[in-house]
């Protein structure tokens, strides 16, 4: 078979990660030591390119599937390929200065793997690409988890990440394969057509029971409960800007991949009262649990779940508005949350700690650190004028519209449990006082590019809505029409 | 000729056996080795949907044989990763790796 150079097009975000993966080793083994910490400005960079890059290579409106029906070629991939290649590129300005982590070139080859295994994951159109591209996203995050390893709780972070991963994806697995004995095709498109073809009645509890099977998997990836047990103790053994990433880039590529096998494979009848019950759960159990925490990576961590059940309102929702409300709501939740990892990864460099009581009299210390905390931890309350508030704005509409009242006062009751928490950790570092917080908290330049950009983008995805408003609409349209 | 439902009797046995030694194991190995089961009976599907449903398509072979590759570098991403808590903590039993909970 003849490749001619159109081909790539489809993927070419991935490739130029390739070949942004294979500089960076190279550069690895020829600089010496010391100037190993300028690999993460190079990744930085890099990852800017490849967006700028990948700019010309827009897909068209009308989804194509390509690569032997491998990949779909639509604007919902592609959305989502370019926020991850950001959240990428965040991640490893926010590592740098992490001592032991930003000096090793092997992390940002392991975080360019998996930010590969993401874009292909967000396009991927069969299953056979779908397994193979989870776990591609997967392997390289068990390794991070678990990168210092001298630390007893990395180490114990990779163990719990890697035992579960590799269980929910065994049996994510086993629902694959009902799948395809059932259609006969492992191609998602033609999945529904063949089950429609030859459907019989004996046929509906296997189909049911392919579901739960898969719902198991994609439940652990974007952490929804009941199975979010990992999430905690990963975000709080992980190098934080590894928990930043986990909780951001990797939970939007499980709702990538979970929206697209809902819409296609299987009929709302099924799934949305099943996943209406597990975005309840998560919600409560995620905001009510993170009221007790006294660490800030597992707050944000229970955060982070509860974020998880906010978003799949829109998914229950099942209309062109909730999918946009969601793309909308993991664009926001994305940045914002980066935005609280790399204040939390900026202070626990200089503090050693990510315990609250580190956190006390930080406007003192450092007044610019504390204001970037107050944007990103009220913009994830969902405070206007700020990301967060718009994108809950949209998931709620999107519920009532569906005619989910109820949906939609949980999730607004939660918020106002969810705001307690966070105001919480604002209390403490203004109005409190410690002993050392008369001395300043340096914060390198590297997270203070970083931050800027986060807080930038809070504040336009927050007030500017349109553009990003008509780039979700475009991108759920892939979907829905 | 066996009929198809025999090995799906066969795959969903081995699945749960796999399952169970997951659940009930508190050797990592062991809850890996439980977790190559269920792997493998995904496998024994793959195969058997192949071969009974869609002979003429090699979709399903290449299914397993993908399935087999990740499986393997599983394994080995999760060997290192118990040899570097073992060296920390003297055990790899999952109960006893619990320095984080709630």
């Amino acid at each position: 078979m003849l490749l001619n150079i159109e081909q790539f097009l489809p993927i070419l975000p991935e490739v130029l990660l390739l070949i942004l993966g294979l500089l960076i080793l190279a550069l690895q083994m020829s600089l010496p030591k010391p100037q190993h910490r300028n690999l993460g400005w190079v990744t930085a960079v890099g990852m800017g390119l490849v967006i700028l890059f990948s700019l010309p290579a827009r897909p068209g409106t009308e989804p194509m599937y390509v690569w032997g029906g491998m990949i779909s070629y639509d604007w919902l991939s592609f959305t989502f390929k370019m926020l991850f290649i950001f959240a990428a590129g965040i991640t490893a300005l926010l590592a740098m200065d992490i001592e032991g982590l930003g000096t090793r070139g092997e992390f940002y080859v392991l975080m360019i793997a998996s930010t590969i295994g993401m874009c292909f994951m967000a396009s991927a159109a069969d299953l056979v690409m779908l397994y193979l591209s989870i776990e591609t996203v997967s392997i390289p995050l068990y390794i991070l988890a678990g990168f210092f390893i001298f630390d007893n709780k990395s180490t114990e972070a990779g163990f719990k990440y890697l035992l579960f991963g590799a269980l929910s994806s065994a049996i994510m697995l086993f629902g694959f394969t009902l799948l395809y004995g059932m259609a006969g095709t492992t191609r998602l498109p033609h999945i529904v057509i063949s089950l429609l073809q030859n459907a019989t009645s004996g046929l509906i509890p296997a189909y049911i029971g392919s579901l739960t099977l898969i719902l198991v998997g994609f439940g652990f990836k974007i952490s929804a409960v009941p199975f979010h047990f990992w999430a905690p103790d990963v975000y709080e053994g992980a190098p934080t800007p590894v928990a930043g990433f986990l909780s951001t880039a990797s939970k939007a590529a499980g709702f990538a991949v979970l929206v697209r096998v809902l819409l296609w494979v299987f009929p709302a009848e099924i799934w949305a009262p099943l996943l209406a019950a597990i975005s309840v759960a998560t919600m409560t159990l995620g905001n009510l649990v993170a009221l007790t925490q006294h660490n800030i990576k597992r707050m944000l961590a229970y955060s982070s779940i509860a974020h998880a059940g906010y978003a799949l309102i829109g998914v229950v929702s099942f209309s062109a508005l909730g999918l946009i409300s969601v793309v909308y709501y993991l664009l926001a939740y994305l940045i914002t949350n980066l935005a609280a990892f790399g204040i939390v990864s900026a202070v626990g460099r200089v503090t050693r700690s990510d315990d609250l009581t580190a956190y006390y009299g930080l406007s003192r210390r450092s007044p610019y650190l504390a204001l970037a905390l107050l944007v990103a931890l009220l913009s994830l309350a969902g405070m206007p004028p700020l990301a967060g508030f718009v994108a809950k704005v949209f998931i709620f509409m999107a519920a009532i519209e569906a005619g989910l009242i109820w949906l939609a006062v949980m999730g607004v009751l939660n918020s106002i449990v969810g705001l307690y928490y966070y105001l919480t950790v604002l209390k403490y570092v203004y109005l409190y006082r410690s002993d050392g917080d008369t001395e300043p908290l340096p914060v390198s330049r590297s997270f203070t590019v970083a931050i800027a950009v986060l807080i930038a983008g809070i504040l336009l995805v927050g007030t500017l809505f349109s553009p990003w408003f008509n780039w979700a609409s475009t991108a759920a349209a892939a979907l829905f029409n | 000729m066996i009929p198809l439902s025999y090995y799906l009797i066969f795959a969903a046995g081995l699945f749960s056996i796999g399952l169970f030694g997951v659940l009930a194991r508190k050797n990592a190995i062991a809850i890996l080795i439980g977790i190559e089961l269920m792997l493998n009976a995904v496998n024994v599907n793959l195969v058997a949907f192949w071969r009974y449903r869609t002979p003429g398509m090699i979709a399903g072979q290449v299914f397993t044989v993908i399935v087999l590759a990740v499986a393997a570098a599983e394994v080995a991403v999760g060997l290192a990763l118990f040899i570097s808590i073992y060296r920390r903590r003297d055990t790899i039993a999952a109960d006893q790796i619990d320095l984080m909970k709630w």
